[in-house]
């Protein structure tokens, strides 16, 4: 990190198992949509967040319903953390009318406005001029709410990074930008494309707090989560955060990795979060084994129904092409 | 309008900046912001939005950094949030920095959330050959964006449509490109005091004619009239629209008008090729294949940047002249 919080706030013991609750509803969700994918049953471009859970499920355990993100294409685990409903996500992900978008985004371009799920995007980078909308007029209603702008290493590196980072600065607007630092921009290495040792360096050139911290431990990630997210509250200003990650799944599901070693995959893989955040849970004496084995295999069977329900949804009709593109529906 | 409308004789420019008044004290949701645009920073490089943020705060009216993604992603945020933002992007060859912001996000995110989410924006720009700016501050890329579904292009060429249609993109649903132009912007011309919103997609039969009709908006709607003028001086009656909204352009009135005088020129300062006048011809061609006397014709600038030496600008554009001998020949 290149600045220190006084802040150390630390999750209770509700909040632990309430990060757990979101991690475990993320991973549990993605091996769903890689097995379906393998099976057959769904055919869609799908970029994995195995092994990336933790940034949005502890970062989602300190935002309200009312605050708002907006991410990217690889952007169902902030989707699902922050509380999208796993039916019409399924349904989205399937194609059907009653998917969260009537299928007419899919997986890449998820929107869900009644949990704050504002924006999905395609491109790299643009989450984050759009984010500083949403904040500004948090500015103008008054409000206490505030906007997470999630986005890739890759995205750092684009025009819409710098141009967003220096107006959410001058106009002191509350929104935090989440880094989720995988170290590997598609498919290139980070000191490749990358031209600072750290992401969070970037934040001084706009005059904001930036730090760097370890993606996959909720509790260090919660205390700076925190500050920044508080820091936007009372209306001090934005703040990028870089949370340093892996992706286990490759930049597209199906991708052959051939731009990192086994045995790099293989040790970040061995470091897997969720296993070692559950095995912390039981040995704090936060949760039982058997406890977080009911919360799995709920949260298990609700997704099952949730793809139950999205294969059973009617596919969107053809007059649906008309219907959007403006307010009004286009004359057939 | 009352018949006992008071008529005021003003410039387009004027014309904006009393749409831009009257629809910020109308409604506080209205905001304007782009580069320059407050007071503190001359109120617009053109003073085209003076006076705005000292009277509805520096809050609702901001200048921005010169970051064009930037005032964007801001515009279509706060849009999505309940705002209605006015987002001047100081000349239209700039809107191609924004491009990703405008196409991939402003026109197609009410589709691609299935309609929940809609963006409600206006777009103010300027451009227009004809004062030596040359190929990056002059260019007419109102195709691109007519091309692009889910964003409205709207171009008007006198005060009083000035004012009614900002008053009718500022309080659309969807987001509208507003063009202006230097030639359209200086010319005075009455308007009424209580001109209200012209509605958007609505052609206007500017003169009525019997023996051609010429289709046009924007800067080259001059040349129609001093083209129509000398037409009628040799005995030829043309009919001139002004489409006001070039996306989606009014059909109705287009194919009503070449019905009756069976041939038609379109006449626009974009280049011609791949220009709107193509889809405009294209449309003719196609309804009133056996009701034609003569072929459609499209009158535009070469393919070609804009130039700068005052012959070579002088050439690009589209003259009166032109328009005149077009017609001549069509009459055979």
């Amino acid at each position: 990190m290149n600045q220190t919080t006084t802040n150390a706030a630390v999750p209770d013991a509700a909040a632990q198992l309430d990060i757990f609750r979101r991690m475990i509803r993320i991973e549990r969700n993605d091996d769903a949509t890689r097995a379906q994918i393998r099976r057959g049953r769904i055919a869609a471009p799908y970029y994995s967040a195995r092994g990336q859970e933790c940034i949005p499920a502890t970062i989602s355990n300190l935002l309200t319903d009312d605050d708002v993100i907006c991410t990217i294409y690889r952007g169902i685990h902030d989707m699902v953390a922050k509380g999208m409903p796993l039916r019409p996500l399924w349904a989205e992900i399937c194609g059907r009318v009653d998917g969260t978008c009537k299928g007419k985004g899919g997986p890449m371009h998820l929107t869900h406005a009644a949990t704050g799920c504002m924006v999905t995007t395609g491109i790299v980078g643009s989450s984050m001029p759009i984010a500083n909308g949403f904040a500004w007029a948090s500015l103008l209603d008054g409000s206490k709410r505030v906007t997470v702008a999630y986005f890739g290493d890759g995205a750092s590196n684009i025009g819409a990074f710098h141009e967003a980072l220096n107006l959410a600065s001058v106009w002191k607007l509350p929104v935090i930008f989440v880094c989720q630092n995988n170290g590997f921009a598609e498919h290139t290495r980070y000191e490749n494309g990358t031209g600072c040792a750290q992401i969070s360096d970037r934040a001084a050139g706009y005059g904001m707090p930036g730090f760097t911290v370890d993606g996959n431990d909720p509790f260090e990630l919660y205390g700076y989560a925190h500050a920044a997210i508080e820091r936007a509250r009372s209306g001090e200003g934005p703040t990028l955060l870089e949370c340093t990650t892996f992706r286990f799944m490759g930049h597209v599901f199906g991708d052959a990795d051939t731009y990192m070693t086994k045995e790099e995959k293989d040790a970040a893989i061995a470091k897997d979060p969720l296993p070692i955040y559950r095995q912390k849970l039981i040995d704090t004496g936060v949760a039982t084994e058997e406890q977080l084995a009911d919360l799995t295999t709920q949260t298990e069977a609700e997704v099952q129904d949730a793809i139950d329900f999205a294969m059973a949804c009617e596919f969107p009709s053809v007059d649906e092409l008309r219907r959007d593109v403006f307010a009004e529906e286009i004359p057939a | 309008m009352s018949e006992a409308a008071e008529m005021i004789k003003m410039t387009g420019q004027a014309a904006v900046s009393a749409a831009l008044f009257e629809a910020m004290e109308a409604d506080p949701k209205v905001l304007v912001f782009g580069e320059d645009v407050a007071d503190r920073e001359g109120g617009g490089v053109m003073g085209t939005t003076r006076g705005l943020s000292t009277k509805f705060g520096d809050m609702r009216v901001r200048s921005t950094p010169i970051a064009e993604q930037a005032i964007i992603g801001a515009a279509i945020g706060a849009a999505m949030a309940g705002y209605k933002p006015v987002a001047e992007i100081m000349l239209m060859n700039f809107t191609t920095v924004a491009m990703d912001m405008i196409v991939n996000h402003a026109a197609k995110l009410r589709f691609m959330s299935g309609g929940q989410s809609q963006v409600p924006i206006t777009i103010r720009t300027l451009t227009g050959a004809g004062f030596q700016t040359a190929g990056q501050h002059a260019d007419h890329y109102e195709g691109w964006f007519c091309h692009t579904a889910g964003i409205k292009v709207v171009a008007p060429s006198s005060p009083a449509d000035y004012k009614g249609l900002l008053l009718s993109c500022i309080n659309d649903p969807d987001p509208c490109l507003f063009i202006e132009t230097g030639k359209t912007l200086f010319a005075p011309g009455e308007v009424a005091a209580d001109q209200g919103p012209i509605p958007l997609g609505k052609a206007k039969v500017v003169m009525p004619g019997t023996d051609v009709t010429l289709i046009s908006y924007s800067s080259m709607m001059f040349a129609c009239y001093q083209a129509a003028a000398e037409l009628a001086e040799a005995g030829i009656s043309a009919e001139v629209i002004d489409l006001r909204t070039i996306s989606p352009w009014d059909k109705q009135t287009v194919l009503a008008s070449v019905e009756k005088t069976g041939r038609a020129v379109v006449v626009h300062e974009a280049v011609r090729s791949f220009g709107p006048g193509a889809e405009i011809a294209a449309t003719i061609q196609e309804e009133l294949f056996g009701k034609l006397k003569a072929p459609v014709r499209r009158l535009g600038a070469p393919y070609s940047a804009v130039p700068f030496a005052k012959v070579l600008e002088d050439a690009f554009l589209v003259q009166p002249a032109d328009v005149v001998a077009c017609v001549k020949a069509l009459m055979g």
